[in-house]
């Protein structure tokens, strides 16, 4: 989400950057293309105008022209901004004394609330917590159906029966406290904010199951109309908070950068991809760095702690300063990037990268043909690359349906890649620095080593 | 936004063109201007031989199963056969989606297994329908988002499966959200380029989004919008209507009021 917005804050700030000093005419200028910038990413005309606004009023007031770094003090500013549009806090969530706690999602056909149901149960058990699900969705065909799938996938039972949505509410709320889950998350059917019908009926859902947290499910990808939804329904339930879905598939983000100033309610969480642990809580601090191609490095150590395992981490290091790092330790390094989700949305976390290369397609399955090149070397050969000789090429090239032009440049980058680490690794600073990380493991590392490799040999 | 720049050079073109001098002869040159921008071929299409494959494409959510479900209902009331093939092997349960609108069709259903190929599906689908001499394969997909190229590399994949004879590909019909924002031709260039989309399905039309959109993909790209999905039964799938939706345009909201403000 909002790569293109990145793009053109990027264009502005080069053109401020490195000024001595800003006329007014420079920040009018500024201002008029952040302006721009905003209305073609479908920030609505409103949230525009004010957030303009305010920016132009802080600017006037910093007197800009006596600052030492004029462009440093516009990115500041516009940064706070954003950060306050988006919502300025992350959500905390609490949890009820009484259990469950009663989480309620709402939101129009097909913007995603199924998923974000599933997800959801699968980030509560993520924090310790026992969910329930409850399906009242009872009008789309098989939506129960799918929220089981969910559900199982989630470990996160199911709770749902062929009546009517606001007895099977009530039935699951019983069933949340029978069973002592200390989460309920009521999935509804999708509907339109315009069908009073229905909209009375997720109000009666609502005060059947009293909710401590009522969701609204958005789609990234809604234009303006986005904002109208989130009014109407904002108006029959109370709002706690957006869940923004498909973010993967929107490069502008006005719906994000606009539900907050009109409903007055924060985005909570966002779904960023197609599998389930994609799904995270919604950082706007992070995010306003990230629009202003600033990075978001916290997020992406957070997901790197959630896959890497420490003592494995630490193995490879030593073995890496050692300038041993192997071909097998490359693969488990790939399978980690893997599970932190779509390398593009990795790449768009790391700070000072060039347009090019933030917005470059990348795409997850060029790592396939790698993964088969190595997987089709003997346990000896990738400890120890130098031994392929042409013939093992053909048969890795074979084995692994690629050619031997693909072995040999993935062999030259490996070759390149020990090169560059056995000379960081002699670096003074980064050697002690990488001892004192990898502690005194060394001996115990490589045993656990050789055991690994029996097991792989053992196959 | 090149749309509405190049509606607007045409609009002073004509005012001076025409001599245009009040407001609601200004807003009737607006109107047929637009009018004339969503022309196309909105003709679904059929050809004789084979059975025809209708393949049905779009992102996550737009209601790609429910528009085949109408759409081979209402095939069905014209008199032709129709199997419903559940391409969708990703999302859960989307097949049991499908296999109930196929009972309210009438309509035959072929699916494979939850994770399984879809252009497997699709095959046997039409091997199925050129068996048994059905007329129409109406081919479902999962939604993928169009940013994502391993998926959009799939469903060129299924397209080449969708076109192997006997059966016969007349129609790529992109689905496409009412209220999807200027993401919309995008997404639309997108699966353009990946599977060449002979028309729009633009659904969700009954609530408070205007399908602005449909603008944009028709006069950018030149496809035809040919169906509009204005509701959940089944009748509420009809042919697109330009000068109506030009109408509906602009009508006055009272409820967005606060939202243009």
């Amino acid at each position: 989400m909002f790569e293109s917005l990145t793009d053109r804050f990027d264009a502005i700030f080069t053109r401020v950057r490195g000024r001595g000093r800003l006329s007014e005419a420079d920040v009018d200028q500024a201002l008029r293309e952040i302006r721009l910038a905003l209305l073609q990413a479908d920030v609505n005309l409103r949230v525009v105008r004010d957030f303009v606004g305010r920016i132009r009023e802080q600017l006037v007031g910093a007197d800009l022209s006596h600052s030492l770094d004029p462009a440093q003090q516009v990115i500041k500013v516009v940064n706070s901004e954003l950060v306050s549009i988006l919502g300025g806090e992350t959500l905390r969530v609490t949890y009820a004394p009484r259990p469950p706690t009663v989480v309620l999602l709402a939101g129009l056909q097909g913007s995603g609330k199924t998923t974000a149901a599933g997800k959801l149960a699968r980030w509560f058990k993520g924090q310790g917590r026992n969910p329930l699900l409850v399906g009242a969705d009872l009008q789309r065909p098989a939506a129960v159906e799918q929220l089981t799938v969910l559900g199982g996938q989630a470990g996160v039972p199911v709770f749902s029966e062929a009546s009517d949505p606001i007895t099977v509410a009530k039935k699951g709320l019983e069933e949340a406290v029978r069973l002592g889950r200390d989460v309920l998350i009521v999935d509804t059917a999708g509907r339109l904010s315009i069908d009073a019908e229905l909209m009375e009926e997720v109000r009666r859902i609502s005060e059947t199951v009293e909710p401590h947290y009522t969701f609204l499910v958005i789609d990234a990808m809604t234009g303006q109309d986005a904002v109208a939804t989130a009014e109407a329904f904002h108006r029959t339930l109370e709002l706690d908070g957006v869940i923004l879905t498909k973010v993967d598939g929107d490069a502008r983000g006005g719906a994000a950068l606009s539900v907050k100033e009109v409903v007055g309610r924060p985005i909570v969480f966002q779904s960023t991809g197609e599998k389930q642990g994609d799904f995270e809580l919604f950082h706007p601090d992070r995010m306003a760095d990230r629009i202003l191609g600033m990075g978001d490095v916290l997020t992406l150590i957070e997901r790197a702690e959630a896959v890497v395992d420490h003592e494995e981490a630490e193995d490879a290091a030593a073995r890496m300063q050692r300038g041993q790092f192997s071909l097998d330790d490359f693969l488990d390094q790939m399978q980690n990037v893997k599970k932190m989700g779509p390398i593009s949305g990795l790449v768009g976390m790391i700070p000072g990268l060039p347009k090019e290369v933030r917005n470059a397609q990348i795409d997850d399955s060029m790592l396939g043909p790698v993964e088969a090149i190595i997987r089709s070397m003997t346990p000896e050969e990738r400890r120890e690359p130098g031994i392929i000789n042409g013939s093992r090429r053909s048969r890795i090239a074979r084995g692994s349906g690629t050619s031997t032009t693909e072995v040999n440049s993935l062999l030259d980058r490996f070759k390149e890649m020990q090169r560059y680490m056995r000379q960081m690794a002699g670096m003074p600073g980064i050697g002690r620095r990488m001892a004192k990380a990898t502690g005194k493991s060394g001996a115990r590392s490589n045993k656990k080593v050789n055991n690994k490799k029996k097991k792989k040999k053992g196959r | 936004m090149d749309v509405t720049t190049s509606t607007l050079a045409d609009l002073r073109r004509r005012i001076k063109d025409e001599g245009i001098s009040s407001p609601a002869a200004l807003l009737d040159a607006l109107k047929s201007d637009l009018v004339s921008k969503l022309d196309g071929d909105r003709e679904l299409h059929y050809d004789d031989g084979g059975p025809n494959v209708w393949l049905f494409v779009g992102v996550n959510g737009v209601g790609k199963t429910t528009t085949i479900g109408k759409v081979g209902q209402r095939e069905h009331a014209e008199g032709r056969t129709v199997v419903m093939a559940a391409g969708d092997t990703f999302r859960a349960a989307a097949a049991d989606q499908l296999a109930l609108w196929s009972e309210r069709a009438g309509a035959e259903m072929v699916r494979g297994n939850e994770g399984g190929d879809p252009g497997a599906v699709i095959f046997d689908a039409v091997a199925h329908a050129a068996a048994r001499g059905v007329d129409l394969v109406l081919a479902d997909t999962a939604g993928r988002l169009h940013t994502k190229v391993n998926l959009m590399e799939e469903l060129k994949k299924v397209r080449r499966v969708a076109e192997r004879p006997p059966g016969r590909l007349s129609e790529v019909l992109l689905v496409i959200d009412a209220t999807t924002g200027q993401n919309g031709l995008i997404q639309a260039t997108q699966f353009a380029g990946a599977v060449g989309v002979t028309g729009v399905v633009l659904t969700k039309l009954d609530g408070t989004a205007k399908g602005g959109i449909a603008l944009a993909i028709t006069a950018g790209l030149g496809i035809p919008i040919k169906l509009v999905g204005l509701g959940e039964g089944p009748a509420d799938l009809v042919d697109f209507d330009p000068q109506e939706f030009v109408e509906a345009l602009f009508e006055p909201l009272a409820e967005t009021d606060s939202v243009v403000g």
